[in-house]
C-alpha cells in the first residue's frame, strides 16, 4: 500500500461522502413522507434545491461584515474535513491521524461557533435568538458526546476512529453492555446536534420553535446552498461515526481493496436502515419545549456515564 | 559563568529595575517614560524569554548573591521549570509592554512616571519569584509583586470602587502570603536553613507533608484565584489599567501555578493521590464557577476576569490528574498531565493577555466597558476585531489554535485512567474530563456572546460610557497596540500549530521533576504530529487540520465562482420580513445568558424584580451575586470586626493604663521565663 494510493482513496472517500450526503437527506425525507401518508418527493430533491440555490443571486444585508460571507465556506470546509476523517468505507485513511475523535468534536464546535457568530452579524433579533439557542444545545450535547466517545475509547484503548473500528470490527463476537448504553446516548446526541425532532424541527419556520433555521435566516442563494449542503454532510458524518463505533461490520480493512464493493453495499444498507429509523423517530415524537432539551441531553449524558462505569466494572 | 542563561536572566531583570528607576528622570513631559521605557522593557522581556528557553535545555545553574540580611544571602537557581516560566513571563510581557506604550500615550506625565516605575518593578519582581532559591528571597519577591501590583491596581485611586477593590486584593494576597510562609515553615521541619535545597532534603512525616501541601495549596490558590478565594479577581482586574489587567491575569496568576508546582513536586516531593483528588475537586468547582459567572457578566473586563478563574480551574484539573497518576506510581501518565497543565498555563497567558488588550482598545478609544453599549465594532475597529477573534477562538478551545491543544492533552490524560488500580478514582477521572468538556462548550457560548454583541451587529447608543470617546473617535488602535496584539495572536497560532517542540521542552522539565516523562520517541517523531503516547493510541496534527480546512474552503470558493457566479445584491436585513428593526432590538449580554440562568438557576444568587402587568412604570431588574460573599466573606469579616472590637476594649487612651499593661506583661514574663 503506497501513500499515493492511500491519498487517492482518501480524496475519493471524502468526495463520495460530500456527493452522497444530500441523497441521505432525500431518503430520510422520503421515508418521513411515507410514514405521514403523504406522497413522497423525489429522492433527488435535495440536489435540485441545491442547484436552484446556486443559480440565484445572493442577497446580503447592507451591514454584513466579511465574517458573514466567509462563514458558509468555513462550515462547508469543516464538514468536508469531518467527512474525510471518519472511516466510512475503509480504515486506510492517511489523513485520519490528523484528528482523533476529540478533535472531531472540535471540528463540529468550530463550525457551530462560526454559524452562531454569522447569525449575530447582521444584528437582527432572530439571529441572536438562534445563536443563543444553538450554543445552548451545543454545551449540553458536547459533554454527552465526549462521554460516549470515551466509552468506545476505553474499550479499544485509542481515540483514533480508525483504530477503534479495527479493534471493534475484528473482535470476537461478544456483547458489550457499555456500548449499548453509549449507543443510546449517541443516538440522542445525534438528534440534538443535527437539529432533528425532538430538539428542533427541520421542517418549520416558526420563530417559537426554530433553532437551526433562525441561525441561517439571513442567508440566501449560494451561501444558503453551502450551509444546507454542510448540514447534510454533518448528518452523514454523524451516522457514519455511529456505525464506526457501534456497527463497524463490513468496513474494509487496511489495504484490502477487494472488500471495497462489499463495504459500499454494507454502508448503503446501514444508511438506508438508519435513515428509515431516523424518519420513524421523527414521525413518532413531538418537538419538545426548548427548556426540556437540558433534561433530554442530561439523560444522554448520564446514560453515557453509566456505559463507562459498566465498562470499568465488567473489566475490573 | 558569562553568557549562561542565569546571568542573562539576571541582566534582563536588572534592566527592568533600571528602566523603573530611569522613569523617574525629571525632564520635559516625562520623555523617558513616554518614549523609551516601554519599548526597552519589551526588549528586556524578549531577552528574558530567550534565556528562559535556553535554560530549559541547559544544566541547572545556581548563584548566591551577597545581598539581603547578614548571613542570609539571596540564592538564585535556574532550572527547566523556572526557565519555562521565565519564557512565559518574557514573551507575554513583551507583547503587553509594547501595547502599553501606545495605551498610556494620553496619560499625564506625573501618572505615567509612576505607572512606568511600578510596572517595571512588578515585572522584575515576578522574574525574581521564579528565580528565587530560598524561602526568604521568595517571600521578599512575592510581597514586592503583591505590593507593586496593588499600586498599579489603584492607579485610579480617586474612585472609591477602585480603592475598595485594591483593599480586597491586598487582603487576600496577604492571607495567601501567610499560608505560604507557614508552609515553608512546616517544610523546614526544624533543622537546617531556609534554602530550597534544605527544604528538599527535609524528611517529613505524611501528616506534616499533607499540612505543608494544604497550606501551600491554600496560599498559592489565593493568588491564583481558585474558589473560594477568587473574590478579588473580578474586582481588581476591571479596576486596573488594561495592560496591568493583562499582566495580572496573564502572568501574575501563573506565578501561583509556578509556586504550586515547585512546592508540591519539587520541595515536598512524594506526591500522594489524595492530594490530587482535592486539587481535582477544587479545580472542577473553580472551572464551572468561573465560566458560569462569566456568562452572567456584561462588563467586558469583569467577564474576562471570571474566565481567568475558569482557566485556573482547568490548569488545576490537569495538575490534579497528574498528581493522582504520580501518587499511584504512573509516572508517564503523570508527566502527561503535568505537561497539559503547564501548556495550558502558557496558552492561557497568551490568549488572555490578548483578549484583555482587545478590551483595552475598546475602553480607551470608545470609552466603553459595558457589552450592552457596544455593537458593530468590527466595522470601525477591524484590526482589534481580528485579533480579538483569534483570542476568542483560542480560549473557546477550538482547533487548530492553542487552547484546544492543552485541553486535548488534558483529555488524553484522563483517558489514561485504566492504568489506575483504584476503581473509584479510575471512574472519577473521566467525569472530571466531562467537567472540562462542559466548561469548554460554555466558554464557546460566552465568547460567541462577547464577540457577537461587541463586534458584530449594529451600533448601539451607549448608555453607561466610562468616559467620553478618545479624540478622533471612529478610528482603530494605533501601531504600537497593533504590534502588541499581533505578537500575542501569532503566539496563539504558533502554540496551536506547532506544539510538538514546546511539548518536548516541557517533557524535559517533567523528567527533571518526576524522574520520568512521556516516551520521547513519540514526541520526537515529527514536528507535524502531536503524539502523546503512541500513534495507535492518539494523534493530532493541527497543521494538516488547518491546511485541509483552508484548502477545501478556498477550493469551494473557486468552484462556486467557476460553475456558478459571484453576484451579490445588497438589501435590508430579511428578519422574517419585519421592517422596523432597530439596534435596540438586538440581543443583549443579559439576554444571551438567559438560557444559562434557566438551566443553572439554583447555582446563582439571583435578585430579580419582575413588574406586575398593571404596573404603570414597569422596571425590570436583575442582579446576580456571588454566594461566597454571604457564606464566607461577610461572616469572616463580621468575626474579624467582632474580635477587633473586643481587643479594642484594651485601648483606654490613658497613659497610666498603658503603663499598667507594660508592668503586668513584665511580671508575666518574669513568671514564665526564668
Amino acid at each position: 500500500m503506497t501513500t499515493a494510493t492511500g491519498i487517492a482513496f482518501q480524496l475519493l472517500q471524502s468526495v463520495f461522502v460530500v456527493l452522497a450526503a444530500p441523497l441521505l437527506l432525500g431518503w430520510v425525507n422520503q421515508c418521513r413522507a411515507w410514514l405521514q401518508n403523504r406522497s413522497a418527493p423525489s429522492l433527488l430533491l435535495p440536489y435540485y434545491t441545491l442547484a436552484k440555490l446556486f443559480h440565484k443571486d445572493a442577497v446580503i444585508a447592507h451591514d454584513a461584515s466579511p465574517l458573514f460571507r466567509l462563514t458558509p465556506y468555513v462550515l462547508f470546509g469543516c464538514m468536508w474535513l469531518a467527512a474525510g476523517i471518519v472511516p466510512v468505507l475503509a480504515t486506510d485513511l492517511p489523513f485520519a491521524p490528523a484528528a482523533d475523535i476529540i478533535a472531531l468534536v472540535g471540528v463540529f464546535a468550530l463550525a457551530r461557533v462560526f454559524a452562531a457568530l454569522a447569525a449575530m452579524d447582521i444584528g437582527t433579533s432572530f439571529g441572536g435568538l438562534g445563536a443563543r439557542r444553538e450554543m445552548l444545545i451545543g454545551f449540553l450535547a458536547e459533554p454527552a458526546m465526549l462521554m460516549t466517545l470515551f466509552t468506545a475509547a476505553f474499550i479499544s484503548g485509542s481515540t483514533q476512529l480508525t483504530t477503534i473500528v479495527e479493534t471493534l470490527a475484528h473482535r470476537e463476537f461478544a456483547i458489550y453492555p457499555s456500548l449499548a448504553f453509549a449507543a443510546v446516548a449517541f443516538g440522542m446526541v445525534l438528534l440534538a446536534e443535527n437539529a432533528r425532532i425532538p430538539i428542533d424541527n427541520p421542517a418549520t419556520h416558526l420563530e417559537l420553535t426554530m433553532l437551526h433555521e433562525a441561525l441561517i435566516l439571513e442567508y440566501s442563494a449560494r451561501h444558503l446552498a453551502l450551509i444546507e449542503w454542510a448540514v447534510a454532510i454533518k448528518l452523514f458524518a454523524y451516522l457514519t461515526i455511529g456505525f464506526a463505533l457501534f456497527a463497524p461490520w463490513g468496513i474494509a480493512a487496511a489495504g484490502d481493496w477487494g472488500t471495497l464493493p462489499l463495504a459500499v453495499a454494507a454502508l448503503a444498507l446501514k444508511l438506508a436502515l438508519a435513515g428509515a429509523a431516523l424518519a420513524l423517530v421523527e414521525a413518532v415524537l413531538a418537538k419538545m419545549r426548548l427548556f426540556l432539551a437540558p433534561e433530554f441531553l442530561s439523560t444522554a449524558f448520564l446514560l453515557a456515564v453509566l456505559g463507562m462505569l459498566i465498562h470499568f466494572l465488567v473489566q475490573g | 559563568m558569562s553568557g549562561s542563561p542565569l546571568t542573562g536572566s539576571l541582566v534582563a531583570l536588572l534592566a527592568w529595575l533600571a528602566i523603573a528607576a530611569l522613569s523617574l528622570l525629571p525632564g520635559r513631559d516625562a520623555w523617558f517614560a513616554r518614549r523609551l521605557a516601554f519599548p526597552l522593557g519589551a526588549l528586556a522581556g524578549l531577552a528574558l524569554a530567550a534565556f528562559g528557553l535556553q535554560a530549559a535545555w541547559a544544566p541547572v545553574a545556581q548563584m548566591t548573591l551577597p545581598l539581603g540580611l547578614p548571613d542570609l544571602p539571596f540564592h538564585l537557581r535556574l532550572d527547566g521549570l523556572a526557565g519555562f516560566f521565565l519564557t512565559l513571563l518574557g514573551a507575554v510581557s513583551a507583547g503587553v509592554t509594547l501595547y502599553a506604550n501606545g495605551y498610556f500615550r494620553d496619560e499625564t506625565s506625573a501618572r505615567l512616571t509612576l505607572i512606568s516605575l511600578q510596572y517595571h518593578v512588578f515585572l522584575a519582581s515576578m522574574a525574581l519569584v521564579v528565580l528565587a532559591d530560598d524561602a526568604y528571597l521568595f517571600m521578599v519577591a512575592w510581597e514586592t509583586m503583591a505590593l507593586s501590583s496593588y499600586f498599579l491596581v489603584t492607579t485610579d485611586h480617586r474612585l472609591p470602587a477602585v480603592r475598595s477593590a485594591g483593599f480586597l486584593y491586598l487582603l487576600i494576597a496577604h492571607l495567601g502570603a501567610i499560608a505560604i510562609l507557614l508552609s515553608f515553615g512546616v517544610m523546614h521541619g526544624g533543622q537546617g536553613d531556609y534554602t530550597f535545597n534544605a527544604l528538599r532534603a527535609a524528611e517529613l512525616t505524611p501528616f506534616w507533608a499533607t499540612a505543608a501541601f494544604l497550606l501551600a495549596f491554600f496560599g498559592f490558590g489565593a493568588k491564583a484565584g481558585m474558589i473560594p478565594l477568587h473574590a478579588w479577581l473580578p474586582e481588581a482586574h476591571p479596576a486596573a489599567p488594561t495592560p496591568v489587567s493583562a499582566l495580572m491575569s496573564g502572568i501574575m496568576l501563573k506565578t501561583a501555578i509556578y509556586g504550586m508546582v515547585r512546592v508540591i513536586y519539587d520541595l515536598i516531593g512524594g506526591v500522594r493521590w489524595e492530594w490530587g483528588l482535592l486539587v481535582l475537586a477544587v479545580g472542577a468547582g473553580t472551572t464551572l464557577f468561573g465560566v458560569l459567572y462569566a456568562l452572567m457578566q456584561h462588563d467586558l473586563k469583569r467577564l474576562l476576569a471570571y474566565h481567568s478563574v475558569e482557566n485556573i480551574g482547568i490548569i488545576l484539573l490537569g495538575l490534579g490528574m497528574s498528581m493522582v497518576f504520580v501518587g499511584f506510581g504512573q509516572t508517564a501518565a503523570g508527566a502527561l498531565g503535568l505537561i497539559a497543565a503547564l501548556y495550558h498555563t502558557l496558552n492561557h497567558a497568551v490568549f488572555k493577555a490578548l483578549l484583555f488588550l482587545g478590551a483595552g482598545s475598546i475602553l480607551r478609544l470608545r470609552g466603553l466597558r459595558d457589552l450592552n453599549d457596544m455593537g458593530g465594532l468590527i466595522r470601525t475597529m477591524p484590526n482589534t476585531a481580528f485579533y480579538f477573534l483569534v483570542g476568542a477562538l483560542a480560549i473557546s478551545a477550538l482547533p487548530p489554535l492553542n487552547g484546544f491543544v492543552s485541553e486535548w492533552l488534558t483529555f488524553q490524560t484522563a483517558l489514561q485512567a485504566p492504568l489506575l488500580e483504584h476503581g473509584v478514582v479510575r471512574s472519577l477521572l473521566p467525569l472530571f474530563a466531562a467537567t472540562l468538556a462542559l466548561a469548554g462548550a460554555l466558554t464557546a457560548m460566552c465568547f460567541v456572546k462577547v464577540y457577537g454583541i461587541a463586534f458584530l451587529g449594529q451600533v448601539r447608543a451607549p448608555r453607561h460610557p466610562v468616559h467620553a470617546p478618545a479624540a478622533g473617535a471612529g478610528r482603530d488602535c494605533g501601531g504600537a497596540e497593533r504590534m502588541g496584539m499581533a505578537w500575542l495572536a501569532a503566539g496563539c497560532a504558533v502554540l496551536g500549530l506547532f506544539p510538538a517542540s514546546f511539548l518536548l521542552t516541557l517533557n524535559r522539565i517533567c523528567v527533571a521533576l518526576l524522574g520520568g516523562g512521556v516516551p520521547e520517541s513519540a514526541l520526537e517523531s515529527s514536528w507535524l504530529w502531536l503524539v502523546p503516547t503512541s500513534a495507535a493510541q492518539a494523534s493530532y496534527s493541527p497543521v494538516i487540520f488547518l491546511a485541509v480546512i483552508v484548502a477545501v474552503t478556498w477550493l469551494t470558493f473557486l468552484l462556486v465562482r467557476r460553475f456558478y457566479h459571484g453576484r451579490v445584491r445588497y438589501s435590508h436585513p430579511w428578519d422574517c420580513g419585519y421592517p422596523e428593526q432597530t439596534a435596540r432590538m438586538q440581543e443583549t449580554a443579559d439576554a444571551f445568558g438567559q438560557p444559562i440562568r434557566h438551566v443553572f438557576g439554583p447555582l446563582y444568587l439571583m435578585k430579580r424584580h419582575l413588574p406586575a402587568p398593571d404596573d404603570p412604570a414597569p422596571r425590570y431588574s436583575l442582579r446576580i451575586e456571588d454566594r461566597h460573599w454571604y457564606l464566607l466573606y461577610l461572616p469572616v469579616a463580621r468575626l474579624a470586626e467582632f474580635v477587633s472590637a473586643k481587643i479594642g476594649l484594651l485601648q483606654r487612651g490613658r497613659i497610666s493604663i498603658y503603663l499598667l499593661y507594660s508592668f503586668l506583661t513584665l511580671i508575666g514574663l518574669l513568671v514564665f521565663v526564668r
